[in-house]
């Protein structure tokens, strides 16, 4: 283990390793979808029943400004309550930390709701909200984001290795010290598992907020109008850009994560050098 | 040091009892009336089966929990004072270093908390890791280390302060013997230069000797002091050490005492049933 420390960061042998691991899933990609084009044209495939994949990537270029407007209507309403949900969960994991009655009613509640599908409150926020206003989705996807951030961060605050507790308390580390110190550099891995889990389950859940009425604007309305109305190919290019958006809200945390990894490790680096 | 008229015991230990969940009905008498003196600069172990209280023992000193009765003293001072000025460092079978700082900052964090600035504990901590000859590792983050490595990291940690006293509980458990023994040869160096005083708690008979003046041989239910065995190998220790006779004869002593405590409690199983 004393050696393999030294990071090589050459050219070549980088881009090999990438594409080793882009190579399987993009041959994968193109066998799908050739097999499913492929599929179509040989035993006829009625449109009504499946359209192969030269239609929909044609319509959606077609549509493409009105793919995007949708796109942006879901996609503000996922990532408003994204943020706001990840904030005021991440929040509340410092309140039950502090209040342990606090934590262990608000805790069990919250695992539970993670296993039900509260999405469907949102018909609920409906009646209390105009029917054009996006305020219901938004809170939807607040409540969804809530407890996913919520349960985790307060396990990674509470979860903390006992030897580094019994050391800080021989170092006479203050509470406050141990939080700041220790509780919060542990929870931080926790909190981007949370949000990996959270950013795609937002976009979800704004899209199937548009199920339980209000606008016809997003991406949920559209699909189901679409396909509703025998405009099958449309009904998957609008299905095409929902993936789209949900792929970016997730490359968005795992980004976010590498980022804010890489800037503690190469600070330490950086730190250790100059004192060296 | 500066000292006094006469220097304070490193450790001293008068009737010190530890009852866990006192006056429940789970209650454990986890030590009983315990009386123990360390001088300064001494290497002290201390060796038992488990449940004999030796860890307890080493977190009463440590002041990470309340005796029931009894008075402990870590440098003339009562333990919470010594732990509230970081009189002892303390190191666990676990390294414990922070995954999310670098090696040289793991080693700052002790002082850190003691409110010294940057550039002072930044050239401390690079010196402890020049005394565990981990010089170019300082930036490296702990999960590029073996677990040696790490061990020693913690052991620099522990130093850091220069404090009087450091508190080991089995910190070379998780190792294999090769580099077990190098580690041992490597902390003995380590205290000599620094003299340190040192309570070691561990399950080996060869460590507990290689390493010690005095090895204490403690027994389960309730925890208490045996039988106290005075170690002479001299200062240097070194390989040569491992195949002296002497050293071989204290080994003996040392299981002897333990198959006492064995024979005593009775057939495995059956005595406290």
């Amino acid at each position: 283990m004393s050696h393999g420390v030294t990071v090589t960061s050459a050219g070549p042998a980088h881009l090999t390793r990438i594409a080793q691991v882009a190579l399987p899933p993009l041959v994968f990609g193109v066998l799908f979808f050739g097999g499913w084009e492929l599929l179509v044209a040989v035993f006829d495939i009625q449109p009504y029943f499946l359209v192969p994949p030269s239609d929909i990537v044609g319509r959606f270029v077609d549509n493409l400004d009105l793919i995007w407007s949708a796109m942006r209507v879901s996609g503000a309403n996922a990532l408003v309550g994204l943020v706001a949900g990840a904030v005021l969960g991440a929040a509340m994991s410092f309140v039950l930390l502090r209040f342990r009655l606090l934590d262990e009613i608000v805790t069990p509640l919250s695992i539970a709701l993670n296993a039900v599908p509260i999405f469907v409150l949102v018909a609920v926020f409906n009646n209390m909200f105009a029917i054009t206003s996006e305020v219901p989705r938004r809170l939807m996807v607040t409540i969804v984001v809530y407890f996913v951030v919520l349960v985790n961060v307060a396990r990674g605050l509470r979860q903390v290795e006992n030897t580094h507790l019994e050391l800080m308390r021989s170092y006479a580390a203050s509470d406050w010290e141990i939080l700041r110190l220790v509780r919060v550099p542990n929870a931080i891995s926790y909190f981007f598992t949370a949000l990996k889990i959270a950013a795609p389950l937002a976009v979800i859940t704004a899209f199937v907020s548009e199920y339980f009425g209000g606008s016809q604007n997003g991406l949920g309305n559209k699909i189901t109008s679409n396909l509703a109305t025998s405009k099958k190919a449309e009904g998957w290019a609008y299905v095409g850009g929902a993936c789209l958006l949900g792929l970016a809200f997730y490359l968005t945390a795992v980004v976010s994560e590498i980022v804010v990894a890489r800037r503690g490790a190469v600070g330490g680096t950086a730190r250790g050098r100059d004192g060296a | 040091m500066t000292s006094t008229a006469a220097t304070p015991d490193a450790v001293e230990i008068t009737g010190l009892s530890k009852i866990f969940n006192a006056g429940r009905t789970n209650a454990v008498e986890a030590l009983v009336d315990v009386d123990l003196t360390i001088a300064p600069g001494e290497f002290v172990s201390l060796i038992g089966p488990s449940g004999c209280g030796k860890s307890t023992l080493l977190r009463l000193i440590a002041n990470l929990l309340e005796p029931t009765s009894g008075t402990v003293l870590v440098n003339g001072k009562p333990a919470a004072t010594a732990r509230k000025e970081q009189d002892y460092g303390m190191a666990f079978q676990q390294s414990g270093l922070f995954e999310w700082r670098s090696v040289v900052r793991n080693i700052e964090l002790p002082l850190e908390l003691k409110g010294w600035d940057k550039a002072r504990r930044r050239a401390r901590a690079l010196e402890m890791l020049d005394l565990v000859k981990l010089g170019d590792f300082a930036s490296h983050m702990p999960w590029q280390l073996s677990g040696g490595m790490q061990q020693r990291v913690a052991i620099a940690r522990a130093l850091a302060a220069h404090p009087p006293l450091l508190l080991m509980d089995e910190p070379f458990g998780a190792l294999d013997e090769m580099t077990r023994e190098h580690m041992q040869a490597e902390l003995l160096q380590i205290c000599a230069r620094t003299s340190t005083t040192v309570v070691f708690v561990t399950h080996s008979i060869p460590e507990a000797v290689y390493l010690s003046n005095r090895v204490i041989v403690m027994s389960p239910r309730p925890g208490r002091i045996t039988e106290i065995i005075d170690v002479d190998l001299g200062t240097d220790r070194d390989e040569d050490t491992r195949e002296a006779s002497e050293f071989y004869g204290k080994i003996t002593a040392v299981r002897e005492a333990l198959r006492g405590i064995e024979l005593a409690a009775g057939p495995r199983g059956i005595e406290d049933r």
